[in-house]
C-alpha cells in the first residue's frame, strides 16, 4: 500500500491546491505534501515495501502494478528530494495563479513517481504522458517570451516519441505469450533478432528524445530557457532521468540482443553529443542556457556509460542519476536567485557576487565544483566509474569523452569567474541576501553533495539489486 | 425490430407535436422522453422482450453487437438533444420537425445495424440520408445552408446511384442480395462472375466511403459541415457517421474475402489517403468549424482500421471509438455553437473568462487527439491493437501514430488560443446549466479514459 502513497499524496495535494486561493497557504500546502512524500521515500529506504498489484482492465490484460527495486528507489528519492527543495527555494517567486501553478507541478510529481514505479507497459505509458501534460501547461502559461512556440515544439517532439513507444508496447503485447503488459512477460517474449531491433528502435526513440541524445536534443536548450525556473529544475533534475530509467528498466532487459548490436552506434552518438554540447556551453553567455548545455553533456555521458554494458560503468551511471540531479538542482537554484533579484541571465552583466553576497558565492562554487566532478564531490564517484567502464569498452571513446571533463572545467569555472569574481557590477550591486528558505535548501543540497561524495556506499547498496539483476544471470 | 418500429412511430408522433404544442421547451422534453422510450425498447429487445416480431426472411438479423450499438447511438442522441435542445429551438419555426427527422434517422440507424441483405442496406442508408439533407438546409434564410444542402443532396444521390449499381452487379454475380450468399471462389466460379462481384464490391466500397467521408470521396464534407447549422453538423459528424461505419463493417466483413489480396491494398490506400488529407488540410484551416470538418475526416481514417479484420477487439474498438469520438465532438461543437464567430481568435482568453468551459473544451480536444487519461487514448489504442491482431504490418501502426502526432498540432491550437493568448473571447452569454452539462460530458470522457471497460463489458452480456 505504501507505494501508492507516492502517487496519492501529490495528487491529493494537487486537487486541494486548486481550491486554495491564498498564495502563502498554497505554497505551504505544496511544501508540506511534497515533504510528506519525502518522508515516505526515506522510510522506503529502511523498510521494504510490498508491490501494489490490482486488476485494472481485465479484458486488455493490463494490471495496475507498482514495484520498487534499487533503480526505482534511487530515482524516487531524487524526485522526493527535488520537489520540496524546488518549492521551498522558489517560494518567494512571483507567479500569477500560484495555486494552479503548484497544482500542476504536483501532478507532474505524481506522473514522475508513476513512471519510476510502474511494472506494466501500459501503465508506464500512462504515467509517461501524465508527467508531460502538466509541464506543457506550466511552460506555456508561465514561461518566457517565446514560450508558446517553443513549448509546443517540445511537446510535439516528446509526444511523437512516446507514440512510437506506444507502438512498441503494442507490438510486444502482440508477441508476448500471455498477451499481457507485465514487464516480466515482455522479458519472456521470444522475439527474433529482427523483432527485437524493431521494438528496440521504437522504444529508443522515445527515450532518446526525452534525455535528449544528439541529434534529437534541439528542443531542450530553448525549452529550458523559456520555462519558469521551477519547471526547468524539475525538467533537468528529474524528467531527463525518465529516459535513462527507461533504458535500464525496459530497453536493456527486454531487448538484450538488439541492445548489444547497437552499443557502438549509441555510444558514438552520445560522445558526439557530449563534445558538441560542451563546446556550445563554452560560448554561452546566458547562464540558463549554459546549465542546459552542460546538462546535455552530462546526460550524454550517462547514456554512453549505460550503452557500454559494463558493470562498472552501469554502477557509475546509477549513482550519477542521483548525483547529477542534486548538483544541477543546486546550480539552477543559485541561477534563479540571481535572476529573480537582478532580472538578468546574461553573465556579462554579472560579477563580484563573492564580495556582495559571499554565502551565495560559496554555495555557487560548491555546486560548480560538483558539476566538474572534483574529488570529494558526489559526481566524482559516478564519473570515475563511468569513465573506467567506457575505457574498458573502448579507449578511444573514453579519450574523446574524457575531453568533456576538461571542457566542463572550462565553461563551469568561466561561469564562476564571471559571476562571482571581478568588480561588482551594477546589477549584482542591487542584490540582497537570498531568503532563508532558498539558503537552507542550498546548504542541505551541498551537504548531500559532499556526504555522498565522501561516503557513497549507501547509494551503492541501494542500487546493488538492480545491478545484480542486470549483470548476474 | 423494437427499435425500428418504435423510432418510426415516435417520428410520426413528433411530427404532429408541432401542430398542437407551441412551446419549444415542451417539444424538447417530449423528444427526450421519446428517446428514453426508444432506449428502453431497444434494451428490451436485447434481453428478449419483443413489441412486435415477425419473420423478415433473413433480411434483418439481430446480433447482440448491433443492438448494443443501437443502444449506444440512441444514448448519444439523447445526450445530444439534452445539450443542444435550446440551440435547435433557435433554428426554424418549430423544433419538433427536427426531432421527428432525428427519429427517422434513428430508424435508419436501426436498420443499418441489423441488415443482412443489401437491399436493406440501401433502404437504411436512404432513411438515414434524406433527413440529413433536410437538416443541412434547415437554416432556410441562410444561403450557405441552402448551398450545402443542395451540394449534399446532389452528391449524396450520386453516391447512392453508385451504391445501387454496386448492389446490382453483386446480384448479377451471386444471384442473391444476402450478405452471407456464397462467395464465388476462383476455383469453382466462372471468371466473368468473379469480375462482376469484384466490380460490384468496389463500387459498394466507394459508395460507403462517400457516406463516411473517407478520401478520396470526402470532398463534400468540409462544405456541408461548414454550411450546415452548427448543431446539425454536430449530429452529422457523430451519430450519423458512426452508424455509417457500423454498416460499412457489417457489409465488408462478410464479403471482403471475394476481393482477396487487393482488398487490403485498396483499404490501406483509402486509409492512408484519408489520414493524409484530413490531417494535413486541417493544419492549415483558419476556421475552427472547417478544421473540425477535416479532423472528422482524419478520425474517419482511424475508424476505418476496424475494417481490417473482424475480431472481438475490432468490435470493441469501433464501438469505443464511435462513442468517445462522438462525445468529444458533440462537446466541442456545443462550445463552438456559443461562439460569435468560428475563428481561432474567438477563443482567445477563454481560459480566463470561462474556466469551466475551457477545461471541458480541453478534455474534448485531448480526447480527440488521443491523449492518455481521456477516452480518446483507449479508442485509438484499441484500434491500433485490433489492427495488429488483424495481421496488418507494424508500419501501418507507425503511419497512424505519426498522423496522430500531427493532429496534436491543430487541436492544440485551440488550447493555445484559450489559455496562452490574452484577449476577450467572442462568446455569447452562457447559462450555468449549460456549462455543467458540458462538464458532465468531459467527466464522462475522463472516466472512459481510465475504465473503458465500463462501456465494453456489455458487448458480451
Amino acid at each position: 500500500m505504501m507505494l501508492v502513497s507516492f502517487l496519492f499524496l501529490p495528487v491529493l495535494a494537487a486537487v486541494i491546491l486548486l481550491l486554495i486561493k491564498n498564495n502563502k497557504t498554497a505554497q505551504w500546502t505544496a511544501i508540506i505534501f511534497s515533504g510528506l512524500t519525502l518522508l515516505v521515500a526515506l522510510q522506503m529506504l529502511y523498510t521494504p515495501m510490498a508491490d501494489f498489484n490490482i486488476a485494472w482492465l481485465p479484458n486488455l490484460n493490463t494490471r495496475f502494478i507498482l514495484h520498487a527495486d534499487g533503480l526505482s528507489k534511487i530515482l524516487i528519492l531524487l524526485t522526493a528530494i527535488s520537489f520540496p527543495a524546488i518549492l521551498w527555494a522558489t517560494a518567494n517567486n512571483e507567479y500569477k495563479n500560484r495555486n494552479v501553478f503548484l497544482s500542476l507541478l504536483l501532478f507532474t510529481e505524481a506522473g514522475l513517481m508513476g513512471v519510476f514505479l510502474a511494472a506494466d507497459g501500459l501503465l508506464f505509458y500512462f504515467f509517461w504522458e501524465l508527467a508531460l501534460i502538466p509541464i506543457y501547461f506550466l511552460c506555456s502559461i508561465w514561461g518566457g517570451e517565446k514560450r508558446i512556440a517553443i513549448t509546443f515544439k517540445f511537446f510535439i517532439y516528446t509526444f511523437l516519441g512516446s507514440l512510437f513507444m506506444l507502438a512498441g508496447i503494442l507490438f510486444l503485447n502482440a508477441h508476448s505469450s500471455d498477451h499481457s503488459f507485465l514487464i516480466n512477460s515482455f522479458i519472456n517474449a521470444n522475439l527474433t533478432g529482427g523483432q527485437q531491433i524493431t521494438a528496440f528502435a521504437l522504444f529508443f526513440i522515445a527515450f532518446a528524445i526525452k534525455m535528449p541524445i544528439f541529434p534529437l536534443h534541439t528542443w531542450q536548450p530553448d525549452a529550458y530557457e523559456q520555462s519558469p525556473t521551477a519547471v526547468t529544475m524539475v525538467m533537468s533534475a528529474v524528467m531527463v532521468k525518465m529516459g535513462l530509467y527507461g533504458i535500464l528498466r525496459w530497453l536493456l532487459p527486454l531487448f538484450p540482443v538488439a541492445f548489444m548490436a547497437h552499443t557502438h552506434v549509441v555510444v558514438i552518438l552520445s560522445v558526439i553529443g557530449i563534445l558538441y554540447a560542451s563546446f556550445i556551453a563554452i560560448r554561452q553567455d546566458d547562464i540558463k542556457r549554459l546549465i542546459a548545455y552542460s546538462s546535455i553533456a552530462h546526460i550524454g555521458l550517462m547514456n554512453a556509460a549505460l550503452f557500454t554494458h559494463t558493470q562498472i560503468a552501469t554502477q557509475g551511471a546509477l549513482i550519477q542519476l542521483f548525483s547529477h540531479g542534486i548538483n544541477v538542482l543546486g546550480l539552477w537554484i543559485v541561477a534563479d536567485i540571481i535572476e529573480q533579484q537582478t532580472g538578468t541571465r546574461s553573465m556579462k552583466e554579472m560579477g563580484g557576487l563573492a564580495k556582495k553576497q559571499p554565502t551565495l558565492a560559496i554555495l555557487l562554487v560548491g555546486f560548480a565544483l560538483a558539476n566538474i566532478a572534483l574529488p570529494l564531490t558526489n559526481s566524482f564517484v559516478g564519473e570515475f566509474l563511468m569513465f573506467t567502464g567506457l575505457f574498458q569498452f573502448s579507449p578511444w571513446m573514453a579519450a574523446f569523452a574524457g575531453v568533456s571533463v576538461i571542457l566542463a572545467a572550462i565553461y563551469t569555472l568561466n561561469m564562476v569567474q564571471k559571476v562571482a569574481y571581478g568588480a561588482i557590477s551594477e546589477k549584482i550591486n542591487t542584490m540582497q541576501a537570498p531568503n532563508k528558505g532558498a539558503q537552507a535548501v542550498l546548504i542541505i543540497l551541498l551537504i548531500i553533495v559532499l556526504a555522498t561524495g565522501v561516503y557513497p556506499q549507501p547509494l551503492f547498496s541501494l542500487t546493488a539489486d538492480t545491478l545484480q539483476q542486470l549483470f548476474v544471470k | 425490430m423494437n427499435a425500428i418500429i418504435v423510432s418510426s412511430l415516435l417520428g410520426v408522433i413528433m411530427m404532429f407535436c408541432s401542430w398542437g404544442i407551441k412551446s419549444q421547451q415542451v417539444q424538447k422534453n417530449i423528444a427526450l422522453i421519446g428517446l428514453f422510450i426508444l432506449i428502453i425498447a431497444n434494451l428490451a429487445h436485447m434481453y428478449g422482450w419483443y413489441v412486435v416480431d415477425y419473420d423478415t426472411k433473413g433480411m434483418l438479423t439481430y446480433s447482440f453487437f448491433g443492438l448494443y450499438a443501437n443502444t449506444l447511438l440512441f444514448a448519444l442522441t439523447f445526450i445530444y438533444v439534452w445539450i443542444n435542445g435550446d440551440e435547435i429551438a433557435k433554428i426554424g419555426n418549430t423544433s419538433a420537425d427536427f426531432y421527428s427527422l432525428f427519429f427517422f434517422i434513428l430508424c435508419g440507424i436501426s436498420v443499418l445495424t441489423s441488415f443482412d441483405n443489401l437491399l436493406m442496406l440501401f433502404i437504411g442508408i436512404e432513411i438515414l440520408s434524406i433527413p440529413l439533407y433536410i437538416l443541412t438546409g434547415a437554416d432556410k434564410k441562410n444561403m450557405f445552408s441552402n448551398e450545402a444542402a443542395l451540394k449534399y443532396f446532389l452528391m449524396g444521390s450520386f453516391s447512392t446511384g453508385i451504391l445501387l449499381l454496386g448492389i446490382t452487379l453483386i446480384y448479377g454475380a451471386t444471384g442473391s442480395f444476402h450478405l452471407t450468399a456464397p462467395v464465388i471462389s476462383i476455383s469453382t466460379g466462372f471468371a466473368q462472375e468473379q469480375i462482376l462481384l469484384s466490380a460490384g464490391l468496389i463500387l459498394l466500397f466507394a459508395a460507403m466511403n462517400f457516406k463516411v467521408s473517407a478520401a478520396p470521396f470526402h470532398f463534400w464534407t468540409p462544405d456541408v459541415y461548414d454550411g450546415a447549422p452548427t448543431v446539425f453538423t454536430s449530429f452529422m459528424a457523430t451519430i450519423a457517421k458512426a452508424a455509417g461505419f457500423i454498416a460499412f463493417i457489417n457489409v465488408f466483413n462478410s464479403q471482403y474475402k471475394a476481393l482477396g489480396y487487393s482488398w487490403t491494398l485498396l483499404l490501406t490506400f483509402v486509409i492512408i489517403a484519408t489520414l493524409l488529407v484530413g490531417n494535413i488540410i486541417a493544419v492549415f484551416q483558419r476556421s475552427v468549424k472547417r478544421m473540425l470538418a477535416y479532423s472528422s475526416i482524419a478520425q474517419a481514417g482511424f475508424m476505418l482500421f476496424a475494417l481490417y479484420g473482424k475480431s472481438e477487439i475490432s468490435n470493441e474498438a469501433i464501438l469505443l471509438y464511435a462513442v468517445v469520438y462522438s462525445i468529444a465532438t458533440i462537446g466541442i461543437f456545443a462550445v463552438l455553437v456559443k461562439m460569435k464567430e468560428n475563428s481561432f481568435e474567438a477563443f482567445h482568453g477563454l481560459g480566463k473568462a470561462q474556466p469551466l468551459l475551457a477545461f471541458a473544451t480541453t478534455v474534448f480536444l485531448f480526447s480527440l487527439a488521443g491523449i492518455p487519461l481521456t477516452g480518446g487514448f483507449f479508442a485509438k489504442y484499441y484500434m491500433l491493437s485490433a489492427l495488429l491482431k488483424a495481421g496488418a504490418g507494424l508500419w501501418l501502426v507507425l503511419v497512424a501514430v505519426v498522423f496522430a502526432a500531427i493532429s496534436i498540432y491543430y487541436y492544440f491550437k485551440i488550447i493555445q488560443a484559450m489559455y496562452f493568448t490574452a484577449g476577450e473571447p467572442a462568446i455569447n452569454p452562457l447559462p450555468n446549466q449549460y456549462k455543467y452539462k458540458l462538464l458532465t460530458l468531459a467527466i464522462l470522457l475522463l472516466i472512459l479514459g481510465v475504465f473503458p471497460n465500463l462501456l465494453l463489458n456489455y458487448i458480451y452480456f
